[in-house]
């Protein structure tokens, strides 16, 4: 009889701890780095492209969903006019995004930042921020991060946007 | 008479040269084998992406070109091989984005084609440079 109890426990633990590391892979999005989900997002300041001074840390308690993106990145094209929306309808709601362009220069940006008449700031990437976050080795990646600054979900190419604006809406539910 | 014919050949490329199975192509797996092979059976690897992605991590003797899809990159491309033999071993790759939206191989195989190099085969990453060799434990350096 303890026998069988140890067998049904073992399998209790074994699926247990299978069905946290494929939730935990499903956060992390498809084939990305291990550990960035549920920790602190770093901290950056610079200049956006508009001129502005760009702070992270001025979003403190809202919802930020940070997208690296390029110009060139044909899925990142797809998907900011879907973030502009968001942009537009959650603002109220405390909900800020973010874009983090990984061009090599910042000509093509400010072009194209008026051309698709993007309405939240754009700063320009570097090899230490995107390290920071775990590592930007393909495009586009998108962050959600909490209003407690903490990330809740990555997404590693194109994603389905609806899957990323249920979990903004449900982190900002949150208070 | 072979430059004729390796111009006549390129003026035919399309981005089906680029499909998956093609022998333009090789993957990840294979390319690993040739970085332990001896130094004289090794390709030249040429990375035609963005800069900032190869900064963070790249193969390794793997040359910085510029992203294939920027035309002074291509110069850059140009006058790299320039001095090559047609029939030197030679592998692009990139990694920026998935392998069917990445808009830097292309260019860079069809520039290789039209100067009649023969012997040119590009990395498929079918999602990106991360999930398709780093995240997979393949050696990478990080830095110029």
């Amino acid at each position: 009889m303890r026998k069988v109890v140890l067998i049904v426990v073992a399998i209790v633990v074994v699926v247990g701890l299978y069905e946290l590391a494929r939730h935990q892979s499903a956060r992390n999005g498809k084939g990305g780095p291990p550990g960035m989900v549920g920790s602190v997002a770093p901290n950056f300041s610079m200049q956006a492209v508009d001129g502005k001074p760009l702070d992270l840390a001025n979003y403190n308690g809202k919802v930020v969903l940070l997208d690296f993106w390029a110009t060139w990145c044909v899925p990142c094209r797809s998907e900011i006019p879907h973030f502009v929306e968001f942009q537009n309808n959650y603002a109220a709601q405390g909900f800020q995004v973010v874009g983090i362009s990984m061009d090599d220069g910042p000509e093509p940006v400010r072009k194209f930042y008026q051309d698709f008449k993007m309405n939240y700031p754009v700063g320009m990437g570097t090899t230490q921020l995107a390290e920071s976050y775990g590592g930007i080795l393909g495009l586009p990646v998108t962050f959600l991060i909490g209003r407690d600054g903490h990330i809740a979900a990555k997404y590693v190419g194109l994603t389905d946007t609806g899957t990323i604006q249920q979990k903004a809406e449900s982190l900002l539910q949150k208070k | 008479m072979v430059s004729l014919a390796s111009a006549q050949n390129a003026a035919t490329h399309s981005s089906d040269e680029l499909a998956p199975g093609s022998p333009h192509i090789i993957s990840p797996e294979d390319l690993l084998k040739l970085l332990q092979a001896p130094a004289d059976e090794k390709p030249l690897i040429l990375n035609v992406g963005p800069w900032l992605l190869y900064r963070q991590a790249h193969i390794p003797d793997a040359e910085y070109i510029g992203a294939g899809s920027d035309k002074q990159a291509l110069e850059k491309l140009r006058a790299k091989v320039k001095p090559l033999p047609h029939n030197k071993f030679i592998v692009l790759y990139c990694g920026c984005c998935p392998w069917s939206h990445c808009p830097n191989v292309q260019p860079a195989f069809k520039e290789l084609s039209t100067m009649g190099f023969t012997n040119v085969k590009v990395l498929y990453i079918a999602d990106n440079f991360g999930s398709d060799w780093v995240y997979k434990g393949y050696p990478t350096i990080k830095g110029q």
